[in-house]
């Protein structure tokens, strides 16, 4: 049976719909809003298995279904659905892991007063991460990308009556916007030269030759080609969500958001979106190998950024006190291997490790949930402790995810897709420095993971809760236990030997595979170093367990000054409160300053003008022309008087009057000649 | 259809209701002088939609026209018609007005003088969007500033004298340069009718014709009718006025004022110095994309550093109606059709859209004023969200629409624009995503003060939205989801116009 | 001197003789006497010059006398009731005291 591309949109539509009942069902119903976003989520499984069976039977094509969003003058915008092998595999394991975190909360979130809301937004961001899984158009890829960053920022503070959730959700949601704009800019352009955003169209895609090679011929500002600028300002976009150096600072934060939206939205999809729109627009941001004489390739910055993440992340998280911190540095670090991967030109292997890592840090974060919630909400590892023998499946899942992530030889899959990224790096032309960094984090990965799994359940109940902690009920193990299946049966899918995945998401219809040992000696090496990782993990904090609860770190007491500052996270969120922040401030200050004062002043000035010249006017009317008047008036006034005095009543006065009016009047006649 | 004058009816049903309200007021008591308001509010949206429903969206002429001769010895003409900019207004006037309304019902002062006096003012606006003839143009858009006057004035806040005065000095001080200029163009052309100055201009002739009034005039009247538009709409650095006027109106008028009033100003930029002035618009858009540019910075930046919300929203409001001038002077300032296209869509979009989520972002802040006993500062909340999760819903809509999420209608107009000036000045479009990002920064934090953490004793009195309160945002919350995945809605009314603007563009 | 001359004579002195009473008496009804004799002036001005004028046949003179008699004393009746009815408010009929229509 297959899914006729056209269809596609159902798999993130049925979690949206979900996402509306939930958000329109009263807050008592909470059966029917957790009911619907599983069973939305188990059919958008069921349809990705459709899609993924539908992808394979030709994994080279692109299958698309372009539709108009809205008329541009002659025009139209248009969005469009994509079925590739990417898309399928993607979304297969967005919508399994997405189900198994969604029962999982369930038992996680019974207490919770706003259950209903919960799996309303969780629905939500799963309906975005698939929207980004299955477009066909960077616009329609930007909305998505927005959406999950909405549900992030909502799912983050959760619980927003805590101040320090409300705060990291607003920073995660600032931080990633950065990186967006620089998204947008990069899209606008893309537009601008292409005079289309669809990624496949029938030849006049942005991913398809015709556009690449007009993009890769044009140069712009610095001598890099047009091609370049686009991918590095897309780039910005999977820097800022997928937690890459330097705005990696959000992620850690994060983790104040309740333990599964950890696991699902901040270590298996959508900071792996990032990785992902690389991968998606990878002919794009590859367009520019072929040209020798741009100053700089895209991938080269992908790969050193991407470097330095995984070494930075894993540094940072040898020092981390909290559960889910340490598990957010991994998930920085680790998304660094991914970046590494895409940047030295082997996006399968990114995506391989994409996939995988999605399992076990998924299964490691909700491990960690499962002892959070045992433990009453303790969170920091010194305060737990000897949960083996309490929890025995989260203990046994934790360290299959534990020892998947380290890369444990053969068996787990996280040795398998970290192999692949090694050798990519490895075999890499430009530099060996990201090469290096990535071996230096894998005995790190390997140190931090064994000292986190030592101090967690190894030794003695150090709290009395931690003391009377004891195994969740079914609805909690059972995610658990299939996302250790997972974890290590994933693997299998792309050994050397037999690396289907890679040829699937290649478009290749044949597998070709090498002799397990293809480059022994790059093997032998890492293996050496995950067991240095281990052994000196294991030596320093699991052979003497810790006893007392404020007993003083091993590596504190070695080097207390870096094992603060690793604490402190480097500094980097304080580098940036002092300038950044501050420049943000300034610019407040002065933007507010120059409204008031000088803006305003100018138009106070004007008006003080206008009210002087109202004073000019006012003395003028009133001294010179009022002055007239009155003066006028006055006499008008008096000379009534006189004449009212002359009305006295009396008829005698005033035949008086006439009197002597007919005697004058007489004499003039008289006196005139007597005509 | 055609023997009805139905702009005409469209124009004067307001004043009629007002001239109910005035006469018959204190006989009517203050529910039914509510009801009458708002019936007679809601006509205008009765009638666009009918309007609407009549409507050749194909056409990029004027429709619906009535004109007949008035003062034949000015040459001055009756003249009202409607393309889709109007419509679109028009529109936007009949959903927001209604609205304002039921935000002011609790208003207890004189409830029939207060509905009287806003119907003055939404039929003054509704006659500024469909006159074609300067001389009644011009009366409709001052006859606009006295019942504002006297809203503000009246039942505004502390310093609503002073903020009232304020605005009506400046904006007259704009419309006397506004009037002076078109005496001047009357004089020289000796026509007031903007169709036929508009063609006038589209062959050259007015330039002509201003030239014959020798030296500077031509330069001067340009200069008269653009700061007369740039003080309404308000563009930067005219917008002084603006924030003391929206923070001290009663939240009912700040949501018309932002809603619709600033429309009026970006309106007159689309239909007035635009077709008449092509040239010099040309010219001065360089400094004018500056101008713009400062509006969407500046205002989204001075809005970071308000701690009064009213103030907040309005400098946001300055912000949103800059993009739609940038918009605006980057298609005057450069030639590139499909760039141009998609930025006067997204101008017209980003009108309505703005139009949509200022309102309603007011009538929130309203909302937590009058639960407050009239606190507004941004640090006088905290925790809402607990109390009130209903108004926390809507009022996040609200904000994320205007913040321009995806999904929502304000990231549609904003992202057109963007993309356009993109095409036309790719600089303006890098300063201008600073905007985006002070935007997302002010809006955030203003959540998360006023609606997270922990419920302070100060909202601990706090109650959910009230039927009418719903009422009220619950039409502007669905049409921001709606406008947002359907833009089509819209753009199917101006598309046609818009094509045919830029075909007429040199 | 002819005889209208001396006519004329008489006649001014009654005239004067009557103005200086209506000036100068303060009592009303003196005053009103005054004005008859200024009248009867006036009627023997009419007669003396109808008995010596141009055309002494017809009798204009003598009916233009009787009209003024006879409105003489339609007026001599109303100035006298005016003054009874003056006295009945005031209590008095010196035209000094009754100025009320000073304006």
């Amino acid at each position: 049976m297959h899914l006729p591309v056209s269809l596609v949109w159902l798999i993130p539509a049925l979690p949206l719909l979900a996402a509306g009942i939930a958000a329109l069902a009263p807050r008592s119903c909470r059966t029917l809003a957790a009911g619907a976003a599983i069973a939305a989520m188990i059919a958008a499984f069921v349809i990705s298995c459709l899609a993924l069976h539908t992808a394979l039977a030709d994994p080279g094509a692109k299958l698309v279904a372009n539709f108009e969003w809205f008329d541009v003058g002659a025009g139209a915008m248009r969005l469009g659905w994509l079925l590739d092998p990417l898309t399928a595999f993607m979304c297969v394991m967005v919508t399994f892991v997405a189900s198994l975190i969604f029962i999982f909360s369930t038992g996680y979130m019974k207490a919770d007063a706003n259950f209903k809301q919960f799996f309303c937004f969780l629905s939500l961001f799963a309906a975005a991460m698939l929207g980004i899984l299955v477009a066909n158009s960077l616009l329609l890829l930007f909305i998505c990308w927005e959406l999950v960053g909405l549900a992030s920022y909502l799912l983050i503070g959760f619980w927003f009556h805590k101040p320090s959730a409300a705060a990291a959700a607003k920073k995660a949601f600032i931080t990633t916007r950065i990186g967006d704009l620089g998204l947008l800019l990069g899209l606008l352009w893309l537009a601008d030269s292409t005079g289309s955003l669809l990624f496949y169209d029938g030849g006049n895609g942005v991913l398809e030759v015709a556009a690449l090679g007009s993009l890769a011929s044009q140069v712009t500002v610095g001598g890099l080609a047009v091609s370049t600028a686009i991918g590095l300002l897309i780039f910005c976009g999977a820097v800022g969500k997928s937690g890459q150096f330097p705005l990696h600072v959000w992620l850690p934060d994060a983790m104040e958001g309740p333990t599964p939206v950890s696991a699902l939205i901040h270590a298996a999809t959508m900071v792996a979106a990032g990785v992902f729109l690389i991968a998606r627009v990878y002919p794009l941001m590859s367009a520019d190998l072929a040209l020798p004489l741009v100053p700089l390739h895209a991938l080269t910055v992908v790969a050193f950024i991407g470097a330095i993440t995984a070494l930075l992340g894993a540094t940072i998280a040898v020092a981390q006190n909290d559960i889910k911190r340490v598990l957010a540095f991994s998930t920085v670090s680790q998304l660094g291997y991914m970046m590494l991967a895409l940047g030295v030109g082997s996006w399968v292997a990114a995506i391989f490790h994409l996939l995988t890592h999605a399992f076990f840090k998924a299964l490691l974060f909700l491990g960690a949930g499962s002892v959070i919630h045992a433990a009453h909400h303790e969170q920091d590892i010194r305060r737990l402790g000897g949960l083996r023998g309490r929890m025995r499946i989260t203990f046994a899942t934790f360290a299959i995810g534990m020892m998947a992530l380290s890369g444990v030889p053969f068996l787990f899959s996280g040795f398998w897709s970290k192999e692949a990224i090694l050798h990519a790096a490895h075999g890499w032309q430009v530099s060996h420095l990201p090469f290096g960094a990535a071996l230096v984090a894998v005995v790190l990965t390997a140190f931090y993971m064994t000292r986190l799994v030592a101090e967690t359940f190894f030794g003695t109940a150090r709290t009395e809760e931690t003391e009377h902690a004891h195994e969740n009920s079914a609805v909690m193990t059972v995610p658990l236990i299939l996302l250790a299946v997972g974890a290590v049966a994933l693997g299998f899918l792309g050994t050397p030997a037999f690396p289907w995945l890679q040829a699937r998401l290649l478009g290749e219809p044949e597998v070709h595979g090498h002799p397990l040992f293809e480059s022994a000696g790059l093997m032998m090496l890492s293996i050496v170093l995950v067991a240095v990782g281990l052994g000196a993990g294991w030596a320093i904090y699991g052979r003497r367990p810790r006893v007392a609860l404020d007993a003083v770190d091993p590596l504190a007491k070695a080097a207390p000054g870096v094992i603060a500052a690793l604490g402190n996270r480097l500094g980097f969120d304080e580098l940036y409160a002092a300038t950044l922040g501050r420049l943000v401030t300034a610019g407040a200050t002065v933007a507010d300053f120059f409204d008031r004062y000088v803006w305003g002043g100018a138009v106070t000035m004007l008006a003080r003008l206008g009210e002087f010249a109202g004073v000019v006017n006012r003395e003028n009317d009133e001294s010179a022309i009022n002055g007239g008047f009155n003066v006028v008036s006055e006499s008008f006034r008096d000379s009534g008087r006189a004449y009212s005095r002359a009305q006295s009543g009396e008829p005698q006065s005033y035949l008086r009057f006439i009197a002597t009016g007919f005697v004058v009047l007489m004499l003039l006649v008289i006196l005139g000649g007597g005509r | 259809m055609s023997s009805l004058p139905i702009l005409s009816l469209l124009v004067f049903a307001p004043w009629l209701g007002a001239l109910v309200l005035a006469s018959l007021g204190n006989k009517l008591g203050a529910k039914s002088s509510r009801v009458v308001g708002l019936l007679s509010s809601g006509s205008t949206l009765g009638l666009a939609l009918v309007i609407l429903a009549n409507f050749a969206p194909a056409g990029a002429g004027y429709q619906f026209i009535e004109r007949h001769s008035w003062i034949s010895a000015l040459r001055v003409d009756y003249h009202l018609g409607l393309d889709g900019l109007s419509l679109l207004l028009v529109l936007l006037t009949g959903l927001v007005s209604p609205l304002c309304l039921l935000a002011s019902w609790k208003i207890q002062r004189a409830p029939h003088h207060f509905a009287a006096l806003f119907l003055l003012l939404q039929g003054a606006a509704l006659g500024v969007f469909l006159a074609l003839d300067f001389f009644h143009w011009f009366l409709f858009w001052e006859l606009s500033l006295v019942p504002a006057f006297f809203l503000i004035k009246i039942w505004g806040g502390e310093g609503a004298t002073r903020a009232a005065y304020q605005f009506v000095i400046y904006t007259l001080a704009g419309g006397a340069c506004l009037l002076l200029a078109f005496a001047a163009i009357a004089v020289a052309t000796g026509t007031f009718n903007f169709t036929e100055l508009a063609t006038l201009a589209a062959s050259g002739q007015l330039a002509a014709k201003l030239a014959l009034l020798g030296g500077l005039w031509p330069k001067v009247i340009f200069i008269g009718v653009f700061l007369g538009l740039a003080v309404k709409a308000p563009l930067f650095p005219f917008h002084t006025w603006l924030p003391a006027t929206y923070a001290e109106a009663p939240s009912g008028v700040s949501m018309f004022l932002t809603g619709i009033m600033s429309k009026m100003g970006v309106y007159g930029f689309l239909r007035i110095l635009w077709p008449l002035f092509p040239a010099e618009l040309h010219a001065a858009a360089p400094c004018l994309l500056g101008l713009a540019l400062g509006g969407v910075v500046f205002g989204a930046f001075a809005a970071l550093n308000q701690t009064d919300l009213k103030r907040m929203v309005a400098y946001s409001s300055i912000n949103h109606v800059s993009y739609c001038l940038l918009a605006l002077f980057a298609v005057a300032g450069a030639s590139n059709a499909p760039a141009a296209t998609a930025a006067l869509i997204g101008a017209l979009l980003q009108m309505f859209n703005h139009g949509l989520s200022a309102a309603a972002l007011f009538a929130c802040v309203g909302m937590l004023e009058a639960r407050s006993g009239g606190r507004r500062g941004i640090h006088d909340f905290g925790g809402v969200r607990t109390l009130a999760p209903l108004f926390a819903g809507f009022c996040g809509v609200a904000m994320f629409s205007s913040l321009g999420l995806p999904g929502l209608n304000g990231f549609v107009g904003e992202f057109m624009i963007f993309s356009g000036v993109f095409g036309l000045a790719p600089w303006a479009a890098g300063v201008a995503c600073l905007g985006l990002f002070a935007t997302a920064l002010f809006l955030l934090t203003f959540w998360q003060r006023v609606f997270h953490g922990p419920t302070g004793a100060a909202v601990a009195a706090f109650r959910d939205l009230d039927r009418v309160e719903i009422l009220t945002l619950l039409p502007l919350v669905v049409l921001m989801v709606l406008l947002g995945v359907l833009p089509q809605l819209l753009v199917g009314l101006i598309n046609p116009l818009v094509t045919t603007w830029v075909s007429q563009l040199p | 001197m002819s005889p209208l001359q001396l006519c004329l004579l008489l006649s001014s002195l009654l005239f004067c003789v009557g103005l200086v009473a209506a000036m100068a008496r303060s009592n009303a009804i003196l005053v009103l006497l005054g004005v008859e004799l200024m009248l009867n002036a006036a009627n023997i001005n009419f007669i003396a010059f109808w008995r010596y004028g141009p055309n002494p046949e017809a009798g204009t003179g003598v009916l233009f006398v009787l009209f003024s008699i006879a409105v003489a004393a339609a007026e001599a009746a109303v100035g006298l009731a005016l003054v009874i009815a003056v006295y009945r408010h005031q209590k008095t009929i010196r035209l000094a005291s009754i100025n009320r229509l000073k304006g």
